[in-house]
């Protein structure tokens, strides 16, 4: 049996609290792991760790204790291998669209001449339907296209993976819509391994393979791993047509609403694999091989 | 019906300055300064030598000295006979001077102090001790240990203009924004990459306004500077005009020290608009 591509084992995160009070363990005995080219969404309530996760991830944060592996290495500091999009955009406001994207191209491979980085740079801004109003600044685009100029930008440059935290959350449905499906085709295309997190269950039921779900903090965790097994290429407009779409989409409401609650504080262990049954809805452990099954380390 | 803003406040502008001078012309010739008849006791006491230019200059006097005086700005006849252009530009050249200097000791530092909390605890005692001290109050010392009135002129300009930029600096590079950083770590940049390409055009706009204020209070101590140390310079000149009883001279110099800061003033302006980004 292969390593996974990338393996998060018992990682936990303490804050040291303010004066008088004990330090906070948001997530504690957290387990998963990611296969090559899968897209893979988080679900949980705001506060359970889902952006500390992420950031350690990244390499922004560090964990308390726990390790994640990517290629079999540990994740030590940030890395060009792994791009990230900030929940914000987070453009450099003084510089245009295409700018932006060039100045990431630039420091991916310092080596390339100025009319390769901006060749380059241009391809993704016309990826994201962006061609035309590259020119323009932060500032002189709407919160859709700035958001469209982060996903340009991290695709750039080419990462293994890479690290969406609620990319869309500030976007109203429609341009959420639209760039959903420009982030599908550019992701079919690129083949490149996806970790996202969302509060919007339709998306990512849309968009991934499996779907993490977290239970309440403090002391969260993974609890599940659903299968999302609606063939691809999924499209928006019939997604909601397929069996498995309610099935699937009840389960996670009913694990955000009720259990996500029940479960909260239990501190981690091994992660659930879920994939639901053809009729009925019942829930079933996965044939498949369990992220992880070990025991649990958390607190 | 006058509808633009600004050519309404360009008429207000011009009938206050019409309205100012007239009732000051006026005044000149009807006020108590006219009567060439008695001397004041002023006039008495400095002997009353030039009992045309007695009482406070009229206006029109000031406007032709003023066309005299700069028809030929920049001549040097010794000492004590140069054009204003020529003590303007010696005073300038002093503020450039140190206040470059300031720049150049001020934005590094300001920068190992705002990415750096352990240097922000460290200096902040010194800066806030330092910072009050009027300028001039450093005067002796710089001269004494500088041995140079031209140099401790420069040296109190330098010291002036430090603690604005320093601070804003600081203040600048500490707010810039996580976000950013976070980009700048996510590519790899080194820190020194991530301080010229991400932090000093970030923190740029408040690095300009601390040099704005810099350069105002240069100016302001500049002209009390060269009054103390003379020589050359728009205050030793202001202060040689007063001695000469040349009232004309002091409001001509006056009013040229204040289109001079004017324009330094304004340099620095269009300096921030252009490193200002909308967020
Ligand atoms: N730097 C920090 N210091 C102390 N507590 C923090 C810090 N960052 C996050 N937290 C806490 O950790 C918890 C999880 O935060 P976060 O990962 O942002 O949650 P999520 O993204 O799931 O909403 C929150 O309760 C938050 O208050
Ligand atoms: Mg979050």
């Amino acid at each position: 049996m292969t390593k996974p591509f990338l393996q998060v084992e018992n990682l936990k995160k303490t804050f040291p609290a303010p004066r008088g009070e004990p330090p906070l363990t948001v997530f504690a005995g957290v387990n998963f792991s990611i296969e090559k080219g899968e897209f893979i969404c988080v679900i949980g309530h705001s506060g359970c760790g889902k952006s500390t996760i992420l950031n350690i991830m990244a390499g922004l944060d560090q964990a308390s204790d726990g390790y994640v592996f990517m290629d079999g290495k540990e994740i030590r500091g940030t890395s060009l291998d792994r791009g990230v999009i900030f929940q914000n955009h987070s453009l450099l406001p003084w510089k245009s669209a295409l700018s932006n994207v060039m100045f990431a191209v630039k420091s991916r491979w310092p080596g390339w001449s100025r009319e390769k980085v901006r060749e380059h740079a241009m391809k993704y801004i016309a990826m994201v339907g962006l061609k035309g109003t590259e020119d323009r600044k932060p500032s002189q685009l709407s919160g859709g296209m700035r958001q469209r100029v982060g996903i340009a930008r991290a695709f750039a440059i080419e990462p293994k993976m890479l690290l969406m935290d609620e990319p869309f959350g500030a976007l109203d449905a429609l341009t959420r819509g639209t760039i959903q499906d420009e982030l599908l085709s550019i992701w079919s295309q690129a083949g490149q391994t996806v970790f996202m997190i969302t509060h919007d269950v339709d998306e990512a039921i849309l968009l991934s393979d499996r779907i993490l779900l977290m239970t309440n903090g403090p002391n969260a965790s993974v609890a599940e791993a659903v299968q999302v097994d609606i063939p691809r290429p999924r499209q928006r407009e019939t997604l909601f047509k397929h069996e498995r779409f309610y099935q699937i989409r009840n389960h996670l409401v009913d694990f955000l609403v009720r259990r996500s609650r029940e479960l909260a504080g239990t501190g981690g262990g091994e992660t659930r694999t879920v994939r639901l049954k053809a009729v009925g809805g019942d829930l079933e452990d996965g044939d498949g091989e369990p992220s992880r099954r070990r025991a649990a380390g958390g607190t | 019906m006058v509808t633009n803003i600004n050519l309404k406040a360009a008429i207000v502008s011009a009938l206050m300055l019409a309205g100012l001078l007239i009732v000051w012309e006026a005044s000149v010739y009807t006020g108590p300064g006219a009567a060439t008849g008695e001397m004041s006791e002023y006039e008495m006491l400095t002997g009353g030598a030039q009992p045309d230019d007695s009482g406070i200059p009229a206006p029109s006097a000031i406007i032709s000295h003023a066309i005299t005086e700069l028809s030929d700005p920049f001549y040097d006849r010794g000492t004590n006979d140069k054009g204003i252009g020529t003590q303007l530009l010696y005073s300038v050249g002093r503020v450039l001077t140190g206040y470059g200097l300031a720049v150049l000791v001020a934005v590094p530092l300001g920068f190992v102090v705002g990415m750096s909390p352990v240097m922000q605890k460290a200096l902040n005692p010194y800066i806030q001790v330092l910072r009050p001290i009027s300028p001039l109050a450093w005067m002796p010392l710089a001269l004494f240990i500088i041995q140079d009135s031209v140099k401790s002129a420069i040296f109190v300009i330098f010291i002036c203009s430090i603690w604005p930029i320093l601070v804003n600096t600081a203040f600048g590079v500490a707010s810039v924004k996580r976000d950013l950083l976070n980009v700048a770590r996510t590519l790899e940049l080194s820190r020194l990459k991530t301080a010229v390409t991400v932090i000093l055009p970030a923190a740029a706009p408040t690095i300009l306004t601390g040099m704005r204020i810099a350069i105002g209070i240069s100016w302001l101590v500049i002209v009390a500077a060269e009054m103390l140390v003379g020589g050359t310079g728009i205050g030793y000149y202001v202060w040689n005009e007063w001695n000469n009883l040349d009232l004309t001279s002091v409001i001509f110099s006056i009013l040229m020290i204040g289109v001079v800061g004017m324009v330094l003033d304004s340099m620095l302006a269009a300096a921030t608009r252009a490193v200002q980004y909308a967020d």
